[in-house]
């Protein structure tokens, strides 16, 4: 008999909802029943129809019209919207996937919490920055017990970043800094995001600093070392750029993040990562299903 | 006789002039300036972190003093003057730092960001206007666009709400003919007054601010003693002298104009900006001014020349808030040539 893929939905058709699908499409695990947005002729939903994908235009009532059919939700629209989305989802009992910055549900960054979010209605994906930096505040946590203050600062080549990203920077700022909150065990935490013009295009940079009395450095590299490696597991294009090192009294670590390129160029890192975070929850949802 | 316009003069001593000196600015600095300020008549006054709102971090340098208490040391000192910050979506957020600074009294907020990516800042300005104070457009590294795309994204930002906007050559890169070029297109096009922000790399501040006033600016900034990010800014006693002798009509006390030089020099003395061979470079690389610090710091870690950093950094297109690829840059240049006995690999 053969296997029968789960029936996965993407709502929003921008540049991250596009990019998801052409993910779904790979996946050995998940099938994509409907692609929904707003704007019949917006170039995602047009790559989507060349791809034979069933599409609608209703949005969220697409989803509603289709909901025997979905187990699960990729929510790629906004924050704004995502708050109306949610309690909707759940009452269809439709597990929802969030990659907007509501945090809504549990924060999810496969290489650190992965097993503790597979039976949650909600699980939010954070941010870009988020899941590339929250991995090596957590690494960093594990190696050093008395982490005073952690940063982040991602770099993303304009091209990238699409209307929502722009419009909701302070929501990415706010959210990226709660996550590593979370998962990097420190109170006072901070994130900046750069938007980079270049051409061509930059690739996506995430650099990590922390403030810490007395670094264990190499635990820290030991420990960071492994942790890029279980990222690599799901985000190919993850590669430590610079080892942790001291440097004016900050610990500090970086990594670029190549894009698949399924979508967007490979440039475009921020949307690979939170993409392939959140396919590896998905299909993890997926394979445990069986 | 054409009467010259009326020149909006802004006093940025106290937020550019934080690159200078390492963010470690103090409050009774923050004080006596002020003070000397407001007493030259400058329209406003920028007070803060170099990089603006919520910038203390890691990754440019953490202020000496919190931003709150800046910005209420200076307001308890102003009466005319009005007090202002620089926020830069990116490193501000509405919530956490805007909020608060319009409680601590800020009248004029300049939103800035880089000068292609004016729709970061539509929140931001829209706040501001719809909480009723003043926010201006801000377009920095604006060596970086050409004067076409720079009148588009002002335009975005007009229609945002941004009641002014300002052209900063963050990296002291231009030269007179594109400070005429560029501001005369924005002053003939847009509805609201435009305004030019110098740094002296190449040794222009003042004559590219002259450029400015002459292509229809109405806002200029300066610092005193030029204390700002690399080689520093057009420095404001010669601004008052250069409006003075040209007959534009300002709101400045000319002595007390002056006077603020020979203030800064005792305030900060020691700290204030010099032209040399790393600012020299910082302007024809077109590299951001306040990079100046910490390429030095990681030229010497890593024993390579700060001036081939620059170049490196140039040849990326880096843009402000970016500092943190100085270090990759440095490495990867120390790794290039590790004949360099003063290589130590740091991974």
């Amino acid at each position: 008999m053969s296997f029968k893929k789960t029936g996965v939905a993407i709502l929003g058709t921008g540049n991250i909802g596009t990019d998801l699908l052409i993910k779904v499409m790979r996946s050995p695990f998940l099938e994509c029943v409907l692609f929904a947005g707003r704007n019949l002729s917006s170039p995602g939903m047009t790559k989507a129809s060349l791809l034979s994908v069933p599409v609608s235009a209703k949005g969220l009532q697409g989803i509603i019209d289709h909901k025997d059919e979905i187990s699960l939700v990729f929510d790629a629209t906004s924050a704004e919207d995502h708050f109306k989305h949610a309690p909707i989802f759940e009452e269809l009992g439709i597990k929802a996937v969030d990659l907007t910055p509501a945090k809504v549900g549990r924060m999810c960054v496969p290489a650190v919490n992965l097993g503790e979010c597979l039976d949650l209605p909600n699980v939010n994906m954070i941010t870009c920055g988020g899941q590339a930096s929250i991995p090596l505040a957590y690494a960093i946590s594990k190696a050093n017990p008395d982490v005073e203050y952690i940063e982040t600062v991602s770099s993303i080549a304009s091209r990238s970043a699409g209307p929502a990203t722009r419009i909701n920077l302070d929501e990415y700022l706010q959210t990226t800094e709660k996550g590593l909150q979370f998962f990097g065990a420190c109170e006072r935490t901070k994130a900046i995001l750069n938007l980079n013009p270049a051409q061509p295009c930059v690739h996506m940079q995430t650099t990590v600093m922390a403030k810490i009395a007395n670094p264990d450095i190499e635990k820290t590299r030991e420990i960071v070392a492994t942790m890029v490696s279980q990222i690599r597991e799901y985000v190919p294009g993850y590669q430590l750029l610079l080892e942790p090192i001291v440097e004016s009294g900050r610990l500090i670590t970086m990594v670029r993040v190549d894009g698949l390129g399924d979508y967007l160029p490979k440039y475009a890192g921020n949307l690979d990562i939170i993409n392939c975070a959140a396919i590896a929850y998905a299909e993890a949802c997926a394979r445990r299903a069986k | 006789m054409s009467t010259l316009p009326h020149i909006t003069v802004c006093d940025a001593t106290l937020r550019d002039g934080s690159h200078a000196y390492s963010h470690q600015i103090t409050l009774d600095q923050v004080r006596a300036y002020a003070t000397a300020s407001e007493a030259a008549g400058f329209s406003f006054l920028e007070v803060g972190h170099g990089n603006g709102l919520g910038a203390s971090s890691l990754q440019v340098g953490e202020s000496l003093v919190p931003e709150g208490e800046m910005l209420r040391a200076a307001k308890a000192c102003l009466k005319n003057t009005k007090l202002s910050v620089h926020v830069i979506p990116g490193f501000a957020t509405i919530k956490r730092e805007i909020v608060n600074a319009l409680e601590n009294g800020v009248e004029l907020f300049r939103i800035g960001c880089h000068c292609t990516e004016a729709d970061v800042s539509q929140r931001h300005i829209s706040y501001v206007r719809s909480a009723g104070h003043e926010a201006w457009g801000v377009l920095m590294m604006s060596h970086m666009a050409p004067a076409d795309v720079l009148l588009e994204e002002s335009k975005k930002m007009q229609s945002y709400g941004a009641q002014g906007i300002v052209l900063m050559d963050s990296a002291g890169a231009y030269f007179p003919k594109d400070v005429t070029e560029k501001i005369g297109l924005l002053a003939e096009k847009l509805e609201v007054p435009v305004g030019f922000h110098a740094h002296d790399n190449l040794g222009l501040s003042i004559a590219n601010s002259l450029a400015a006033l002459e292509a229809g600016a109405k806002i200029i900034d300066g610092t005193a003693k030029g204390f700002g990010a690399g080689a520093g800014n057009a420095p404001l006693e010669l601004l008052a002298a250069v409006l003075k002798q040209r007959g534009y009509k300002n709101s400045l006390d000319l002595y007390k104009a002056l006077d603020v030089a020979a203030l800064a020099t005792k305030l900060f003395a020691g700290s204030l900006p010099d032209s040399n061979d790393i600012t020299i470079v910082s302007g024809l690389a077109g590299v951001f001014s306040g990079f100046a610090k910490p390429v030095q710091r990681a030229a010497k870690q890593l024993g390579v020349d700060p001036r081939d950093i620059f170049f490196e950094l140039g040849r990326r297109q880096v843009v402000g808030g970016q500092e943190d690829l100085i270090l990759e840059v440095a490495d990867e240049l120390a790794r290039r040539t590790s004949t360099n006995p003063n290589f130590y690999p740091i991974s």
